[in-house]
């Protein structure tokens, strides 16, 4: 993928094109389970990621596939983002058996391992932790492969942060500590959850590097985790980065939004990162709208194939209760 | 006296609404619960009527915010503490069974902890392994607390009072689920004591007993049987600790038979409890071995089918019962 120098980045047509269709598929797809949430087929809690997709397109660039991410119960962009197919994510949403979790987890508990993404966490800033651990794994077995560990605003505000801040830097893990600020925890806004706003100078407690991005550029995204990826490779320690986002769809599915105003939403709508990333190939690159069309036709039929494959797959069998409990397999269960 | 009939949630709000006025100790603190009006409604317009010292946002904090009112509760005021699920909790469990319910022995009686932590237990649907705990077992084990877990508006209301008057900590936990149910609830004040359980119908073949939204399973499992002549008495315990076992008691001297439905995990459970009691007490009363019907053994899945098996249920309860009755099928 593209390198990146300190002042500016000179991002490929290539590049704008992998942005182009990754932030469209995660909009689609969301979407779609948007749609087939109010139809019940998918159930549960469900928190969408549309508008926050610039982040999950520049954190791709700026990694490698060894890379690890881990991040709270907003992970379907993430996990597409990093691998996982929307047919094994969309039947997960249904609880299907061939879904990414066996139909185990739902909306809020992704997993991929194969793909290094190691789940949706439903505990808020129990992750934080945890993605410290996955770069203490990483450091211990002596790779280069860092660990991105992605919460939200509302997750700054609890005290694991607090201690895994001290740990990374204690031990130099090779974690970036990415906080998708989007600017609101449910309906309690960043202003009215503590005294520091500005949650990239969390760091500075710790001595840590921190950073505040503009999350609707993914270029800016790419810049900044590309800094900070390569300060962990280097052996340099973990960075905290602020990257300011925003969610046009309500916390979960159940959210009247009360909490702020329609302009306001219509305002981050204006800068949408995949108009952006769109006028960029026609104007700069030029690339014909018909191209264009290619992509945005090849993502429909993917996010469709998906549906269908999920409506197709059947329900995990009744004896998957006990299983995945235990790793033993004649593990005795009391059952009365 | 005409009842009126309102929602669990309203309820709820209303027995602490009714406290706050009667008490300027009393204060609400948690996630959500102010401007948002609560994530499940149950304190909307109470920030109106109470303002910001009273009804108070909190960030995501549990552990943070439980300390403070755990502190505050030491210090003369008497706090009520909503969390968004009971699941979220768990950080604040330090604070809850470290603090709280061991000051009082610690301090030699000097210090005390009058406080209400309070919100939905157990599953809620399709909510996946995080969100789907139900805890009335885990903090029933600890000595200092009582655990009070509610299956109706007019429970709630009486019992939620008594909680917020009781000098000690107390656990008082709901459900998602039910807190659109409707109920009857007089407009006239009263208070429900902790620690009784309530025969919420009554019958002779069989006791049945539960509590929170397996009070449902229980009573329609009663429904089924009563088509076929079998008069199940079922008791809500209301109160999990202190246990109203001498109701439960009562009960099986005059049927000799008792299931127990519950949606805990089953080591060492709230039946597991009741049952020994039971047997101990109860011995020469029984004309079979008690029985219960618990959550699976396991993490709660997400796929429906799952949800179902791990659940307990009318058929699987009516099936036990006949068991018990030595009734074939």
């Amino acid at each position: 993928m593209s390198t990146t120098t300190k002042e500016s980045v000179k991002f490929t047509k290539e590049t704008y094109l992998y942005w182009y269709e990754l932030m469209l598929l995660l909009r689609k797809f969301e979407e779609k389970a948007g749609q087939l949430y109010g139809m019940q087929k998918i159930r549960g809690f469900c928190h969408l990621y549309i508008g926050q997709e610039a982040l999950a397109a520049g954190c791709m660039t700026a990694t490698k596939p060894d890379d690890t991410f881990i991040t709270a119960y907003r992970d379907h962009g993430l996990a597409i983002a990093k691998g996982i197919t929307p047919k094994a994510c969309m039947a997960e949403l249904y609880g299907k058996a061939t879904g990414c979790s066996k139909g185990k987890g739902g909306s809020m508990h992704f997993f991929g391992v194969k793909e290094r993404f190691f789940g949706g966490h439903g505990i808020v800033g129990a992750q934080i932790g945890t993605g410290a651990g996955l770069a203490f794994a990483e450091q211990y077995k002596g790779t280069d492969s860092v660990s991105l560990t992605f919460f939200g605003d509302g997750a700054a505000r609890q005290g694991m942060l607090h201690e895994t801040f001290n740990l990374a830097m204690l031990w130099k893990l090779p974690v970036i500590f990415i906080c998708e600020n989007n600017n609101y925890a449910m309906g309690t806004s960043v202003q009215r959850t503590s005294n520091v706003i500005d949650i990239y100078k969390l760091a500075d407690a710790y001595e840590m590097p921190g950073d505040s991005v503009d999350g609707m550029s993914p270029e800016a995204v790419h810049e900044a985790v590309a800094r900070a990826v390569k300060r962990a490779r280097e052996g340099g320690g973990p960075t905290l980065l602020e990257i300011k986002t925003y969610r046009y769809k309500g916390h979960s599915m159940s959210d009247p939004q009360k909490y702020r105003t329609k302009e306001e939403v219509e305002e981050y709508k204006q800068r949408d990162p995949i108009e952006y990333t769109r006028e960029k190939l026609v104007n700069d690159f030029k690339v014909p709208e018909s191209e264009i069309e290619v992509i945005n036709d090849r993502v429909k039929a993917e996010v469709d194939e998906s549906v269908k494959f999920a409506e197709e797959s059947p329900w995990p069998s009744d004896d998957e209760l006990l299983k995945d409990v235990y790793i033993q397999q004649d593990y005795p269960f009391i059952v009365d | 006296m005409a009842n009126r009939v309102i929602q669990f949630r309203e309820a709820l709000r209303e027995a602490m609404s009714e406290e706050m006025r009667r008490d300027e100790r009393v204060y609400l603190m948690g996630e959500e619960v102010a401007e948002y009006n609560g994530a499940y409604k149950v304190s909307q317009g109470m920030l109106d009527e109470f303002g910001p010292k009273r009804v108070i946002d909190t960030p995501i904090s549990e552990l943070g915010f439980t300390a403070v009112a755990v502190g505050s509760a030491q210090n003369g005021l008497r706090p009520i503490v909503e969390y968004m699920t009971w699941n979220f909790a768990v950080l604040p469990l330090d604070q809850i069974l470290n603090t709280a319910s061991k000051m009082l022995a610690m301090s030699g009686g000097q210090v005390g902890c009058p406080i209400v932590f309070r919100g939905p237990n157990g599953s809620a649907g399709q909510l996946g392994a995080q969100h789907s705990t139900a805890f009335e077992s885990l903090y029933a084990n600890i000595p200092g607390l009582k655990v009070i877990s509610v299956s109706n508006p007019y429970d709630a209301k009486g019992l939620l009072k008594s909680a917020i008057r009781d000098d000690d900590p107390v656990i008082f936990m709901e459900s998602e689920v039910m807190y659109g149910d409707k109920g009857e609830v007089p407009e006239e004040e009263y208070l429900i004591p902790i620690g009784k359980a309530d025969i919420k119908r009554a019958g002779s073949d069989v006791t049945i007993v539960s509590f929170n939204k397996m009070m449902k399973v229980a009573l329609g499992a009663a429904e089924e049987l009563a088509k076929e002549n079998i008069n199940a008495e079922v008791i809500d315990l209301r109160t999990i600790r202190p246990l109203d076992w001498h109701t439960v008691l009562e009960s099986v001297k005059k049927t000799n038979r008792l299931v127990i439905v519950e949606e805990q995990w089953p080591f060492a459970s709230v039946s597991s409890e009741l049952a020994y009691t039971i047997q101990k007490e109860g011995f020469d009363y029984l004309d079979a071995p008690v029985r219960r019907i618990t959550s699976a053994d396991a993490p709660m899945h997400y796929a429906p089918n799952l949800v179902a098996a791990y659940l307990p249920d009318v058929p699987r309860t009516v099936k036990l019962v006949k068991e018990v009755m030595y009734l074939k099928k």
